[in-house]
């Protein structure tokens, strides 16, 4: 699936907030259309590592670049589309209204505005809820929603944290099979996440733990390098020897 | 374009927000309404000048408990009049007194009668009339407490309503998230703030021009100038409120701690505007009303609807007001940095 080109590449970042260190000395990079996952327990600085891919913070040392560029850069944020932890939505407007909202942030004209808008609702499943307000939408349905406002402008690159959480097996399952079905298209997916069996699901993992990446590699690899038969036995051998350091 | 998405945006949020514009119209004309049944005066040291007072009536006055100055001709107590430098002066013209109140503060002028009043009883013996002759700057006898606070409380819950509602809606967009959404897609800082401006300047503008038509209209608050001009101010005031609620707001965390902030933004400038007389500040907090936005609103307020002045008068209270939202929304951009550094 992936043409071994990096598009992300994560060099020597730091980040301190006050005098806590979230993020140790970050070396990763990002291979052109493959889907990447962030693994690890929350506090490991899943979410600071892709706020500042997204351009939303920066590192305290080191740099950050997207497609060669060091970011944050208003060019670079273009072509990436971020799904944040939290559902940014406004309540008491349409789920229309909000997705025609972010769609005019992006300059999509109008009648490519609708043909996308009517798209990115289809593939997440909402185009018949397309006039209800948010605030009436379920959990899963303002997730979905998201989702698809993060699609709007066909980003190169898209970073989700914590998609799937919350939501039921059966829509995580649709959820994922659209991921899959842009990544065939050539979209880059860099996917945050601290439970295991979705971990799975990805071409490469990163595992996170206390602010360091301790680990790299196919989720295949990741399990022989440490004679586990599950990520989760090898996340526990590598936080170990993370632990004895 | 994407200023004009979010300035849509924030017109819908407002409107499917019932209640809040309800609040927004009718809680500012419920309070006027009652305050144009409660008012009443206090004390106050008049400041009068005389002019070509006879040499002999003149011994006979008891001038203290008020500031008096002497005027060579009645041209230059004028000048100090329309200046607000005198409350009003006492002019002899063939022996008889004829007095000249600026008239726009009701308290003010009836301090003003009572103590040439008092100063004029000796004199009923030696028989010059004291038929006084009263005439009104602005104003006139017929004026009320009421239409003279009318203006500043006017501008008072413009700023108040605007400042709490733009302050309360950004904290809502950090504390859900959308504020952090917005920053990750490629929307300048500088357009998020105009975009509040826009979004919610049109909406203080219906707001207070619904306000202000029923202040003059139905509780028949004087207006003396033009009600273009009474637009162009409270407008002005209304984007100070904006850029200064929308400020306050990035040192809250939430909804209550924007609250606790009136008593510490807001209060303060009723005090310092004119809705009590200023003179009788004391020397150490006076320089307090001329930084707060309320003190040119209300002086630009009260020259339009009780001197019935023109734009000549008031074009430097609108550049102030201007000014500071200038300089609110230059500091937001700024602020805004901690979201996002470019």
């Amino acid at each position: 699936m992936s043409n071994l080109t990096p598009c992300v590449s994560v060099q020597n970042v730091s980040k301190y907030f006050g005098k806590q260190q979230v993020l140790k000395e970050i070396n990763l990079e990002i291979l052109r259309g493959e889907i990447f996952g962030l693994l690890g327990p929350s506090g490991a600085g899943k979410t600071t590592l892709v706020k500042e891919l997204s351009g939303l913070d920066q590192p305290t040392s080191g740099e950050n670049y997207l497609f060669n560029e060091k970011m944050p850069s208003l060019e670079l944020i273009n072509r990436i589309g971020y799904m944040a932890q939290s559902d940014a939505l406004y309540l008491e407007l349409s789920a229309k209204e909000n997705i025609e909202f972010f769609a005019s942030l992006y300059g999509l004209k109008r009648n490519k505005q609708k043909q996308r808008i009517q798209e990115v609702m289809e593939m997440v499943n909402l185009a018949e809820h397309l006039d209800k307000l948010v605030g009436d939408y379920s959990g899963g349905m303002k997730r979905r929603l998201s989702l698809a406002i993060a699609l709007l402008h066909d980003p190169e690159i898209l970073i989700l944290d914590e998609p799937t959480v919350g939501i039921d097996p059966l829509l995580r399952k649709s959820i994922w099979d659209s991921f899959y079905e842009l990544n065939k298209k050539g979209t880059t997916i860099i996917i945050t996440t601290h439970v295991m069996d979705e971990a799975e699901k990805c071409d490469r993992l990163g595992l996170m733990r206390d602010g360091s990446l301790i680990a790299v590699g196919t989720p295949n690899e990741l399990k022989e390098k440490t004679n586990s038969d599950t990520i989760e036995k090898a996340f526990l051998v590598y936080g170990g020897v993370s632990d004895e350091n | 374009m994407r200023i004009k998405a979010l300035t849509i945006r924030i017109l819908r949020q407002i409107i499917r927000d019932k209640r809040t514009v309800a609040m927004l119209i009718f809680a500012p004309m419920l309070v006027l309404t009652m305050l144009h049944f409660v008012f009443n005066g206090d004390d106050y040291v008049p400041k009068v000048g005389l002019v070509d007072v006879p040499q002999p009536v003149l011994s006979e006055l008891d001038l203290s408990s008020a500031e008096i100055s002497e005027y060579e001709s009645e041209d230059t107590a004028k000048e100090a009049l329309s200046k607000q430098e005198l409350d009003g002066y006492i002019l002899f013209k063939n022996q008889e007194p004829f007095i000249y109140l600026e008239g726009s503060d009701p308290t003010v002028n009836g301090e003003t009668m009572r103590w040439l009043q008092s100063v004029f009883k000796p004199l009923q013996n030696t028989g010059v009339n004291i038929d006084l002759e009263v005439t009104y700057l602005h104003g006139s006898s017929e004026m009320g407490q009421f239409d003279y606070f009318g203006p500043v409380l006017l501008g008072f819950f413009v700023f108040f309503f605007v400042f709490i509602i733009a302050g309360v809606s950004f904290i809502r967009e950090r504390t859900t998230g959308t504020l952090e959404r917005l920053l990750s897609t490629p929307l300048r800082k500088w357009e998020i703030v105009l975009g509040y401006v826009l979004g919610f300047g049109i909406f203080a503008m219906i707001q207070s021009t619904l306000v202000a038509t029923f202040s003059i209209y139905v509780l028949d608050m004087m207006m003396e100038g033009a009600f273009f001009y009474l637009l162009i101010i409270i407008l002005a005031l209304a984007f100070t409120a904006l850029t200064l609620g929308i400020l306050i707001s990035t040192f809250a965390n939430n909804e209550l701690q924007m609250i606790q902030f009136i008593p510490v933004i807001i209060v303060p400038q009723v005090f310092f505007s004119g809705l009590f007389n200023l003179e009788t500040i004391s020397d150490w907090l006076s320089w307090v009303g001329p930084i707060t936005p309320l003190y040119y609103a209300a002086q630009a307020l009260r020259d339009v609807m009780v001197r019935g002045y023109g734009w000549g008068d008031i074009y430097i209270e609108i550049i102030v007001l201007f000014g500071f939202s200038l300089l609110f929304i230059f500091l937001n951009v700024i602020a805004l940095r901690k979201y996002r550094k470019i």
